[in-house]
């Protein structure tokens, strides 16, 4: 037994090291966790040629999140930080209703592809209203986008009338609720872009250059970046990914609400971004890592509800458990913990044990 | 001299990185009362013994005892707690906060359960007229001189009822009056019976102030010498572990006539360019395989000039020619599409992005210049990385790793490879041999002297007299924000005539 726990440690700790390695294992322990505790969660099963279950749900759920995330990763890698995505998924949710709404047949196809196709063209415009307040004049990204975050609650109101707009529109709900392949459409619709996102980054110079941005500002200028254009496209990218956030998130609720789509969701996705261990303070950035995060938050958010705890007070819970999983992943704290542990009774001469953990090279 | 008990003693200390034994076996001493030099390459371990000694990090191996009393710091905070205080190369200050706040940071006067700000500026006033510094202690930090700010550092440092005072490159950005101030200050502690343990790569130095030298090389000792007892040349020998011959063949090289050089058309030609509050408009002709040095005071505005030739700044005066057709340069981008390449002396904030690794900060500029849709292929990247890794002798030689666990003057080479895989035709380099060893230094003068000689114009700035009169052919003066003089560099001119032209705004 002991034997071949000694054969796993070297594995183990080179796995420990790797930093997605916490994320990862939380989310691990939180779909055991589920699974022991709550019947069916892991039944999985294809009812009318759709897949039904908890964790399909999670992902289901969870698409509108990845989506924001990913654009966040990006802006935050340059050094950034987009606060208005939530008044975008407002905003775009809001557009395509209305459109879809003002349809004589609001089934028809092409009627919804305008929609849609209208809604990412505002997205892009509001993207790209960031980009230059950021990127043209200067303002402070959080100063930058806090004007939209407040300012486009009310252009979504302005869209709606004040109103809730419903729609009764086939082909629209797909986009949120709807299966191709026996699989849900947002869930595909998510992993096509983050797949498409990470080919163009990585494929392309574009992921380095950004990083290069977000690391050093004026070194890459210097070094001929032309980091305001690379910004500005930061920007605009995030907004899109906001925009069909806010097409899945209106679909899936048949509704345009203004006031509440998208409420909070830039939190939920700058926390996403973090767990995956994208700095705050950019540079390196690791897509892989958001998309991790937002699953992580998501199954929180479904395992907060079937433990039972009332909705009312689940943000709560939910903060308590973001701010463990936070600590679990600060190499510091886990030092700190493990020297508590280690220390050794007090002896005569004042050397002190080293803990080995966490020294930086 | 010493008396007899060390205040401190590093016995056997090793420590590894991951790939790299930093330090291996390393024993150190310092006694009460004296300077202590301590010399090696970049990369020898001399940073890393010292962010030992004062808990940046941990020990493999080996014991430390201050006071005859066995320690081991867990933080810089501990050390200082100890009497261990460090003034670090880059200074370690906040910018944003007044001179008196940075010295008492942590560790203000209070009174009635709240700071005393009138005990703090007189306390802080006091500390600094004991180092000659009679400034405005109210005034943001930043609004003084980088010198001003180290010597603000060693106040804040010796305040600490230091017993060893650590000073990493204290004088890699002071001009000679400075330094000797600094001097004056490091001799007057040295009576108070502070050890200090000096660390420089100027070899005047350090044979100036110290009394006992510690050589490091690759991470072992190799030994401690009294410094009267120690000629310079083989102190050299003993930090490069090889004869010095590659210095004196430089010299022997005759250098090539400057009529002959500047007979053809120069590669760029700056007419009255100037910029307000930066530099007064000058004229300055570049050609073909011509090195120009730029010699000037701290501040005169030798790196002012030269971010206008790259467009780092934009120009309000007069305008460049290149190959003689007028050109506007508005930015970095346009002066590299003219072929110019710019490596400034701040590596750490306008050089290197330094959570990238090594390959991507030389392919940086590169790749900018591509643009983003046309990566450059990963084989064509390894091959170009690995070709100026092995011709620059860049250590370690891994091209992926983060380009911030490089030593200084590692890192100075992979801003010049850079640059040198952009085949510029004008190469600005601002201070290139700053902060970094005897060996590297040599190096990147020998490149600069091939680069020329193969037909590269080169900007070279120094504020090494000596090595602006080695290399260059022609040699530009500033003065207060002038250009005043531009010398051919002739047999007649030397070091001390340029001292005057500089005091003088003329020639002597």
């Amino acid at each position: 037994m002991n034997a071949q726990l000694a054969r796993w440690q070297p594995i183990l700790r080179t796995a420990a090291r790797h930093r997605l390695f916490w994320p990862a294992a939380l989310l691990a322990v939180l779909l055991s966790g589920n699974i022991l505790f709550t019947p069916h969660f892991a039944e999985i099963e294809v009812r009318d040629g759709h897949l039904y279950g908890t964790i399909v749900d999670i992902f289901r759920f969870g698409a509108p999140l990845i989506m924001v995330a990913i654009g966040m990763t990006l802006v935050i890698a340059t050094r950034g930080i987009d606060l208005s995505v939530g008044a975008v998924v407002a905003i775009c949710g809001a557009l395509a209703c209305l459109w879809v709404s003002k349809q004589p047949d609001q089934n028809s196809v092409g009627g919804v592809l305008v929609a849609v196709a209208l809604a990412l063209a505002l997205a892009l415009a509001l993207g790209l209203w960031n980009g230059i307040l950021v990127a043209g004049i200067g303002i402070q990204p959080i100063i930058a986008t806090l004007i939209l975050m407040v300012g486009g609650r009310g252009l979504a109101q302005l869209i709606t009338d004040g109103q809730i707009i419903t729609i009764n529109s086939e082909p629209y709900e797909l986009i949120g609720s709807g299966y191709l392949f026996t699989l849900p459409f947002n869930v595909l619709v998510a992993a096509a872009f983050a797949v498409a996102t990470v080919a163009l980054l990585r494929g392309t110079a574009l992921g380095m250059l950004i990083e290069s941005v977000g690391g050093n500002a004026e070194a890459s200028r210097l070094a001929g970046i032309m980091s305001r254009r690379l910004t500005l496209m930061v920007y605009m990218f995030c907004a899109l990914c906001a925009g069909v956030a806010g097409l899945m998130a209106s679909s899936n609720v048949h509704a345009a609400d203004g006031n509440n789509a998208g409420l909070f969701i830039e939190l939920d996705a700058i926390l996403a971004v973090v767990i995956g261990g994208t700095s705050l303070a950019g540079g390196r950035f690791s897509i892989g890592g958001t998309i991790l995060g937002a699953l992580l938050i998501q199954t929180l958010t479904t395992t907060i509800y079937t433990v039972g705890v009332p909705p009312e007070t689940a943000l709560l819970w939910k903060a308590l458990v973001v701010t463990i999983v936070c600590l679990i992943q600060s190499p510091a704290f886990r030092a700190r913990i493990a020297g508590v542990r280690r220390r050794p009774p007090p002896s005569a001469a004042p050397v002190e044990e080293q803990p080995k953990v966490g020294v930086p090279a | 001299m010493a008396p007899e008990r060390p205040i401190l003693t590093m016995t056997g200390i090793s420590k590894e990185f991951p790939g790299v034994k930093a330090l291996i076996d390393v024993d150190f001493r310092l006694f009460p009362g004296e300077v202590h030099g301590l010399m090696g390459e970049n990369g020898a371990g001399k940073s890393t013994l010292i962010k030992v000694l004062t808990g940046v990090y941990g020990i493999d191996q080996g014991d430390i005892t201050l006071d005859d009393r066995p320690v081991r710091f867990h933080s810089p905070l501990q050390a200082q707690q100890a009497g261990v205080s460090t003034v670090y190369q880059e200074v370690n200050l906040c910018p944003n906060l007044s001179v008196a706040e940075n010295i008492f940071i942590g560790r203000q006067p209070v009174r009635f359960g709240r700071i005393d700000w009138p005990e703090m500026r007189r306390r802080a006033q006091t500390l600094l007229r004991r180092l000659d510094l009679d400034i405005d202690v109210t005034a943001q930090l930043d609004t003084y001189s980088l010198a001003v700010q180290q010597l603000v550092a060693i106040a804040r440092a010796i305040d600490i009822e230091a017993k060893v005072l650590i000073l990493d490159e204290p004088t890699s950005s002071l001009d000679a009056g400075e330094v000797a101030q600094l001097f004056r200050i490091m001799r007057q502690l040295k009576q108070d019976g502070i050890a200090i343990l000096f660390v420089t790569h100027f070899l005047d130095q350090v044979f100036e102030i110290s009394d006992r030298i510690t050589v490091l090389r690759n991470g072992r000792r190799v030994g401690e010498y009294a410094t009267a007892e120690l000629a310079q040349v083989d102190l050299v020998s003993k930090m490069l572990g090889k004869e010095l011959e590659t210095l004196e063949r430089l010299e022997e090289q005759p250098k090539r006539e400057l009529a002959a050089i500047e007979s053809t058309e120069p590669v760029l030609h700056a007419r009255e360019l100037g910029r307000r509050g930066a530099v007064a408009p000058f004229t300055l002709a570049i050609h073909r395989g011509e090195v120009v040095g730029l010699a000037g005071l701290l501040g005169s505005g030798r790196t002012e000039l030269a971010r206008l030739l790259f467009g780092a700044d934009r120009a309000d005066h007069g305008h460049l020619e290149v190959d003689g057709n007028p050109v506007t340069i508005r930015g970095p981008r346009n002066a590299m599409a003219r072929d110019i390449a710019f490596c400034s002396e701040n590596r750490r904030t306008e050089g290197l992005v330094e959570e990238l690794t090594v390959r991507e900060n030389i392919i940086l500029a590169l790749q900018a210049v591509r643009g983003w849709a046309r990566p450059l292929p990963r084989r064509r990247q390894e091959e170009l990385v690995e070709k100026y890794i092995n011709a620059l002798r860049i250590t370690p030689p891994n091209p992926d790793l983060p380009v911030r666990s490089l030593s200084g003057g590692n890192q100075q080479k992979v801003m010049l490879a850079r640059w040198l895989i952009m085949e510029p035709r004008l190469l600005i380099l601002d201070e290139p041999t700053r902060g970094i060893d005897v060996g590297a230094k040599a190096e990147i003068q020998r490149l600069v002297v091939s680069l020329s000689d193969g037909g590269m114009a080169v900007l070279f700035i120094s504020a090494e007299l000596e090595e602006v009169l080695r290399l260059s052919h022609k040699i530009g003066v500033l003065r207060d924000r002038q250009l005043v003089r531009e010398l051919a560099n002739t047999d007649e001119v030397d070091a001390d005539r340029i001292m005057q032209t500089i005091a003088s705004g003329a020639t002597a």
